[in-house]
């Protein structure tokens, strides 16, 4: 279990420059960005177009 | 293994196998097809709960109810009036702790325009045993356009939790050829 | 914040434990199992109440009882659970020191002081509200700020699992990406952010409303934003016991992820698309045109099932290789039929998988179909496809994994072994049996939230068919079957971690036996050479099984009068 459990710094000197990964992979290791299109996506989608709909139900006449 | 980080540092370019990706293909696909399956349902399907809603006043839709009531009443069952709109007419059902109120009697094969509110909490409209279940909001009218299409005896229960009268709220609608 | 990083080395896996993550993790883990205990004592007599022929607690009990048991199971047990499982996926995990462990005692404290707020305005008896305390029904004030303060408290846990994201990218302790474990548990906590925040956002104008500062609260709106809560709460079940599905594979058998690439993805699309599946809830509401239904019931085309369809193939495939990489080679199911089908972590984690998939995956992807909805709605359908989900699938998931949690970091051994093998069958079949009959009760029109199928007190007489009173027996019988599963599960977990021979600092647990080569199988087969037969029949099962329960539904809903 422990294969990668490399504590040595040195392990990190033949990791690839930032710029060789690729642009998913830097989204999908960015947990910020993550949490933001997390939050913003259900937030627009869900909420915020629903409680539109709710506000322009029509009056009664 | 899961438990550790990818063992290759750039996992995004490891190949995917065939299995996967056909599965993947599959999955996606069906989603698609489930997907336009709902809009095609609004085209071709008869059972497409209605979106047209008002916000309305309790006290108003309460009045516009009576008076369809005071029209329509031809009979009374344990109590309630059972009311015979005519056919196409709009028809108001009320939802109050613990009561649908009226009794509808409804011809057979003919459509209508059923009204929903409530009085006061919410509730939920359960019409057995076709099963429809909508819900009913205070300050709120849903609009539906129905039509029965079996004569029968039709029972109106709550299943939204409403109190402690809750389970004994049960309402009835005739269908009559 | 102290820079010292108090921890031992843990003599299984290597990893290093920090001794503060480590009793936070045992903290709310022990909590999570007392509220399971409390919630599912409720569960028990709900079910009983509506089993016809017991009909064991009268009405005003009943629905005191249903409120207690939606709380304490649904929201106190799975999130007490889900912040262990967020420390141990990132101290533990990525070898590094908790951020904030003050903070997260203090959310710790915040939730606890919550939960028992709110389960005693429940007892006070005049908050039966239901867990969903749907508007103008009013509860007493106190079950608002119950509610609130755990929710502020489980934002603060998720402040701190991010926290330690960071640190732990700062100080170097793991190298590269984080691992696919962590990174469900990130999925869970980001949806566990978005949840709370929605919360937050409805329940604190309510209870200023339950206290008369604020004189109307809209039903529709709270509705939605209730949802945005009350169903992606259970999204972040989904997404942690997914990736307990995924620890428990690499535990038992070393398994590696089949690729990285494409379980994250599908992880991805539950960060996305999940949290708008809260719409199931609003599809024969009032005032919403089809386009937003459809949109978010389909979580985006339906993007959020692609991700667990590929988690459901995948999890299991990669059990497959690794135990064929052992050897199990024959047929199609070797490795399946030669799985330590007695070991409780991987009977339990299987169970959750086949059961959630079939059961609550299908049944909530029919039911959350615009024009199916209706046909379903608030009858007792929707709580059999939630206990497919969320007690086949997340409760099942958390007590296997909590049999690798005993020996691994309370550092017992487990007690009542022979009892503990046959836990997770008890348990599991009679929760799918809760499920099943329910679901089929729902069918037949049965409403959620009744006293009285009877209806004897009411004005007009109603009778349901004789097949549901049957479906409402044999749910009642299952249900006893899983509380007493259940109270296995509560005997032995409370038994060993108090009383269980304590491990020495560096002894290895003896159980549940992990493979002795576990550790070597990380570098099976490349993409090119994998076989997974037996997986893909299994898959091939499941969606056939999907595709027909699908259109057998719309054939139902084709019988039902005409509406427009």
């Amino acid at each position: 279990m422990n294969e990668n459990n490399n504590m040595d710094a040195s392990a990190s000197d033949d990791s690839p420059a930032p710029e060789d990964i690729p642009l998913m992979q830097r989204v999908l290791d960015n947990p910020f960005l993550l949490l933001v299109l997390g939050i913003a996506v259900p937030a627009v989608f869900y909420i915020i177009w629903g409680i539109i709909e709710i506000t322009q139900i029509p009056i009664a006449d | 293994m899961a438990l550790t980080p990818p063992s290759e540092r750039i996992w995004w370019r490891q190949p995917i196998a065939k299995i996967e990706l056909i599965w993947i293909f599959v999955a996606f696909t069906w989603g698609v097809l489930m997907f336009f399956m709902m809009i095609y349902w609004h085209g071709a399907g008869e059972q497409n709960l209605s979106n047209e809603a008002y916000q309305i006043k309790p006290k108003v839709f309460a009045e516009k109810a009576q008076k369809m009531i005071d029209e329509y009443t031809v009979r009374e069952e344990n109590g309630f009036p059972v009311v015979r709109p005519p056919a196409g007419s709009d028809v108001y059902l009320i939802a109050r702790l613990w009561q649908w109120w009226p009794v509808l009697e409804l011809e057979k094969d003919q459509s209508y325009r059923l009204h929903l509110s409530s009085m006061d909490w919410q509730h939920g409209f359960s019409l057995q045993p076709v099963n429809i279940n909508v819900q009913v909001h205070p300050g709120y009218e849903i609009v539906m356009t129905v039509k029965p299409d079996r004569a029968g005896e039709y029972g109106l229960i709550c299943n939204e939790f409403c109190g402690i009268g809750h389970h004994n709220m049960v309402g009835k609608i005739h269908v009559v050829e | 914040m102290s820079a010292l990083f108090d921890y031992r080395t843990c003599p299984t896996t290597g990893l290093r434990v920090d001794r503060n993550a480590e009793k936070l993790i045992k903290a709310n883990a022990v909590v999570a199992v007392v509220f399971l205990a409390i919630g599912g004592l409720f569960g028990l007599l709900v079910a009983l109440t509506r089993w016809p022929a017991v009909h064991f607690l009268p009405a005003d009990w009943f629905y005191l009882a249903l409120t207690a048991h939606g709380l304490d199971v649904l929201l106190v047990w799975i999130i007490f659970f889900e912040m262990a499982v967020l420390y141990f996926a990132s101290a533990i995990l990525l070898n590094s020191r908790l951020a904030g462990p003050k903070w997260a005692w203090t959310g710790f404290g915040l939730m606890l002081v919550g939960a028992l707020i709110t389960n005693v305005a429940v007892l006070q008896g005049g908050s039966s509200v239901m867990f969903t305390s749907y508007v103008p029904m009013m509860a007493e004030p106190h079950f608002y700020l119950g509610i609130i303060l755990f929710a502020v408290g489980a934002l603060i846990g998720c402040g701190v699992f991010f926290g330690t994201l960071v640190i732990a990218k700062r100080d170097k302790t793991y190298d590269g990406s984080i691992p696919l474990v962590t990174f469900g548990a990130l999925t869970a906590a980001i949806i566990a952010v978005f949840t709370i925040a929605s919360g937050a956002i409805i329940l604190i104008p309510t209870l200023l409303w339950s206290l008369g500062l604020v004189s109307h609260i809209d039903p529709l709106i709270y509705k939605t934003i209730w949802w945005a809560m009350g169903h992606s709460s259970q999204q972040i079940n989904v997404s942690a016991h997914v990736a307990v599905w995924y620890a428990i594979a690499a535990m038992v058998f070393g398994a590696k992820p089949l690729s990285e690439k494409v379980s994250r993805t599908a992880f991805l699309m539950y960060i996305l698309f999940l949290q708008i599946a809260s719409a199931h809830h609003m599809l024969v509401e009032p005032g919403f045109s089809s386009e937003w239904k459809i949109f978010n019931t389909s979580y985006a085309m339906y993007l959020a099932v692609v991700g667990s369809m590929v988690h459901g193939m995948t999890v299991p495939g990669s059990i497959e290789a690794a135990q064929r990489s052992r050897g199990l080679t024959k047929g199609l199911f070797e490795w399946l039929r030669k799985a330590p089908w007695a070991n409780p972590a991987f009977a339990g984690m299987f169970m959750s998988l086949v059961f959630f998939g079939f059961i609550g995956g299908i049944s909530g992807v029919v039911m959350g179909t615009e024009q199916i909805n209706m046909i379903m709605h608030n009858t007792l359908y929707v709580p059999g496809h939630f206990h497919g989900t969320v007690v086949a699938g997340t409760t099942l998931a958390f007590m296997a994994i909590t049999y690798l949690l005993v020996p691994l970091i309370f550092r017992r051994e487990l007690m009542m072994k022979k009892l503990a093998t046959w836990q997770p069958y008890v348990f599991g079949i009679g929760v799918a049996g809760i499920s099943v009959f329910m679901m089929g009760a729902g069918t037949l029109g049965v409403s959620r939230r009744h006293w009285d199928m009877t209806f004897a007190d009411a004005a007009l007489p109603f009778d349901y068919p004789s097949a549901a009173f049957l479906m409402m027996g044999l749910n009642g019988i299952f249900a006893c079957m899983a509380a007493l599963g259940g109270l296995m599960f509560v005997v032995i977990v409370v038994g060993s971690v108090f009383f269980g021979k304590k491990l020495a600092e560096d002894e290895k647990p003896s159980y549940p036996e992990v493979p002795p080569d576990s550790a070597a199988v990380g570098h099976y087969g490349s993409s090119e050479s994998l076989r997974i037969p037996g997986t893909a029949f299994l898959v091939g099962i499941f969606f056939v099984a999907f595709v027909l329960y699908y259109f057998v539904n719309w054939k139902y809903l084709s019988e039902i009068w005409p509406l427009s």
